[in-house]
């Protein structure tokens, strides 16, 4: 149950041929058994019939043996601590994080300390990340000075210097003509507006409200904060004409809401993140803090619900979510506890779940996970194509195993899914065709064909 | 054995932290002696609750206490799960005066042991528990031991303070007096909090005391025999009449803080003086 992550090796060059794989290819909604050829570091050529009598000489190959290949998952929320908390998370061990958890591509939220509101933010981010040279990193802009939901932040200017899209991350703008300023102003930029429709006046409780928060006697955050706001929010979206994306639906009322807004073409998408398919209100029982989350953990009906979105397409996307937090932030009582959990290294176990449970095939998980993140986000990646980047995830879907929070490479180990038994593991990480990291159980060293 | 049949050396000889992180004057002296009269040494803590750090507190001090091999703990704490933290980072007998609006234990059985006494039985009786039991660890409490004990338990308050699905706890639910209190052999009056009370929960002290508080016009809605309960300390004229409150032929608030010092010995003995031998002591 162990691995390298690598670094040391050069930017991939030549041609490397993964041959017997059972390839994943979300846009064109298919799964078969093929080869995929590499070359200088983007993907040259895919298929059934690729090297269907084996790798021509001198190329490298790679046999598979039979795991599947995938689009490498595409991260659309991802908190690290840097800069400003470094003891929770560096940009270098979030990366280790992802290159074992399969992701390629990560958005970096803004809420660091200091927050993402000015252009030097941006430029020190990507930089930091040529350093890291592992997994590929963005960053969200703030979409107001200091995330303070007041004034607009500089939304051209971050623009310029790659901010991808824009949010306050886990602050909601509550403020109505703030969020409406904001939309319209982003259309001169054609800017995706990213955010997570939660009333504030309503939402400050410990956990969802019902008869679990009753019972521990903790304040309840009721669902219904979450729905008022992705209403306004689809009347605003009506109003401007702004892109928006509503990032981690998690109540049932809300995946209707979404669903009808569809329905009448408005152009509006949204992801959830995984512990809101994966778990309910239940896991923050006893008072388990790693289950404190933002939104909350909510009722199984509503758990049922998100998976339906994610099944009927409502839900475009998954993100991990990935927030981590120290001890001092999580061995406190539970309403002072901070809420977020780590999730790079188990985004992929825990949503092969739903293909496990017939909820999505394959290719409709990497849909969620890949395909679609990058085309809202215009990332490259996330796809198979000819000439797009060798951005790639090998693993293997039977692999059982128990997630164990003192084996996560992340610098905190406050996973909601701790001592979860999972089903699927990645084996290997290719970024840019190079492999960044690489199961101990995956031999790739295999000859020449 | 300072001539208290029954007792073990261990209780006799034990120490007992009374470790409070919110202020609370009749609870800690209840413990302390309970406490004293079974021979235990008590120590008093009192922890600042103003400490911006409260959580890192709260582990130092159980671990820092704990190195000191207290027998018992007793914790309040304003915070619902902190006591349960608490207890996870110490190995001797932990016992919740009080966590946040979670639970208050020690009043729910005093509260049962002086039903008891007056009634008989807690088997068939209907209580009707009044006021603020969103905030209240001992509407919490009493639901589950009233409730296991064969009592029929009503909540009685306005919307405002009445937690949400409070009727999974297996509850009826009221919002007025009238109908509250028909026919119940118990009215169980909560504290309103000070801060609650002005406009943000309810609009004033004099609606909430003419809508919620118990007089005799109220009572009378009640069974002839009802008895009146309070966890105390009482806000007299706002969630109580004097009149009710005094009125020792229904009145049994005094006997409660009696059978508080009683129940509180009792847990003492059986978890301190239990623990080198608990088979037999539960036995």
């Amino acid at each position: 149950m162990s691995g390298n992550v690598i670094r040391t090796s050069p930017p991939h060059a030549g041609s490397t041929a993964y041959i017997n794989a059972r390839i994943v290819d979300p846009v064109a909604d298919k799964e078969y058994v093929g080869a995929i050829l590499i070359s200088d570091g983007k993907i040259a050529d895919f298929g059934p019939n690729l090297f269907a009598s084996g790798a021509p000489y001198g190329i490298q190959s790679v046999d598979c043996g039979g795991l599947h290949l995938a689009p490498g998952i595409v991260d659309t929320r991802v908190h690290t601590g840097e800069p400003g908390e470094e003891h929770k998370e560096t940009l270098e061990s979030a990366g280790i994080a992802a290159a074992v958890g399969g992701i390629t591509s990560l958005v970096l939220l803004p809420d660091n300390d200091p927050p993402f509101d000015d252009a030097s933010l941006i430029e020190f981010v990507a930089r930091r990340a040529r350093q890291v040279k592992l997994t590929n990193m963005y960053a969200y802009g703030a979409l107001t000075a200091g995330l303070e939901g007041k004034e607009l932040a500089e939304i051209g200017l971050l623009s310029e210097v790659g901010a991808v899209a824009f949010t306050d991350a886990d602050h909601s703008i509550g403020n109505a003509q703030v969020m409406r300023r904001a939309l319209y102003y982003a259309k001169a930029f054609d800017a995706l507006i990213v955010h997570v429709p939660q009333e504030p006046t309503l939402s400050g409780g410990s956990m969802t409200s019902g008869e679990m928060a009753t019972r521990l006697g903790l304040s309840g955050s009721p669902p219904l904060a979450e729905v008022m706001m992705v209403e306004r929010d689809i009347r605003l979206v009506e109003m401007t004409g702004g892109r928006l994306h509503l990032a981690k639906i998690s109540t049932a009322e809300s995946v209707a809401v979404i669903a009808a807004a569809k329905a009448r073409g408005l152009r509006i998408t949204c992801d959830t993140a995984a512990p809101y398919f994966a778990l309910n209100d239940l896991a923050v029982g006893d008072y388990r803090t790693f289950g404190k989350l933002m939104p909350p953990l909510r009722a199984e009906k509503d758990r049922l619900a998100v998976v339906a979105g994610l099944k009927d397409g409502t839900i475009d996307a998954i993100v991990s979510d990935h927030r981590p937090q120290d001890q001092d932030s999580k061995r406190v009582p539970f309403a002072q506890a901070l809420p977020g959990g780590i999730g790079l290294e188990t985004l992929l176990p825990i949503s092969l779940e739903l293909v496990h449970n017939n909820d999505l095939t394959l290719p409709q998980l990497f849909q969620r996970l890949s395909s679609t993140p990058a085309r809202l986000f215009n990332l490259p990646g996330g796809k198979l194509a000819k000439g797009a980047p060798a951005d790639l995830v090998i693993f293997d879907t039977s692999y059982a195993w128990k997630i164990d929070r003192d084996e996560l490479w992340s610098k905190t180990k406050n996973s909601p899914f701790d001592e979860r038994p999972v089903q699927g593991r990645v084996m290997a990480t290719i970024v840019g065709g190079r492999t960044i990291y690489r199961d101990d159980a995956f031999a790739t060293e295999a000859a020449a064909a | 054995m300072l001539g208290i049949e029954g007792l073990s050396p261990e209780t006799i000889s034990g120490t007992v932290i009374n470790l409070f992180f919110e202020n609370s004057t009749r609870t800690r002296t209840s413990f302390e002696v309970a406490a004293k009269r079974l021979g235990s040494d008590v120590i008093n803590m009192d922890v600042a609750t103003s400490s911006v750090k409260k959580g890192e507190t709260l582990l130092d001090t159980a671990m820092t206490l704990n190195a000191m091999r207290p027998d018992a703990i007793v914790v309040r704490h304003a915070e619902s799960g902190a006591v349960n933290l608490l207890s996870q980072k110490v190995n001797c007998t932990v016992i919740n005066a009080g966590d946040g609006q979670h639970e208050h234990p020690t009043q729910a059985l005093l509260d049962a042991l002086t039903i008891r006494r007056r009634r008989g039985s807690l088997q068939g009786l209907l209580v009707a528990i009044c006021g603020d039991i969103m905030h209240s660890r001992v509407a919490r409490s009493n639901i589950h031991l009233l409730q296991i004990m064969g009592a029929r338990v009503r909540v009685v308050g306005p919307p405002t303070l009445m937690p949400t699905d409070i009727d999974r706890m297996g509850v009826e639910v009221h919002y007025n007096m009238k109908t509250g209190l028909k026919d119940v052999d118990i009215v169980m009056m909560l504290r309103l909090q000070t801060e609650r009370m002005q406009g943000s929960f309810v609009p004033s002290i004099s609606e909430y005391f003419r809508f919620f508080g118990l007089d005799h016009e109220k009572l009378k809605i009640a069974k002839p025999d009802a008895l009146v309960m309070h966890p105390g300390p009482m806000n007299r004229g706002v969630e109580i009449d004097s009149e009710v409150a005094d009125d020792l032929d229904r009145s049994i608030i005094h006997e409660q803080v009696e059978m508080g010092v009683a129940v509180r010995m009792a847990c003492l003995d059986a978890l301190i003086g239990g623990r080198r031998n608990s088979i037999g002591a539960a036995a």
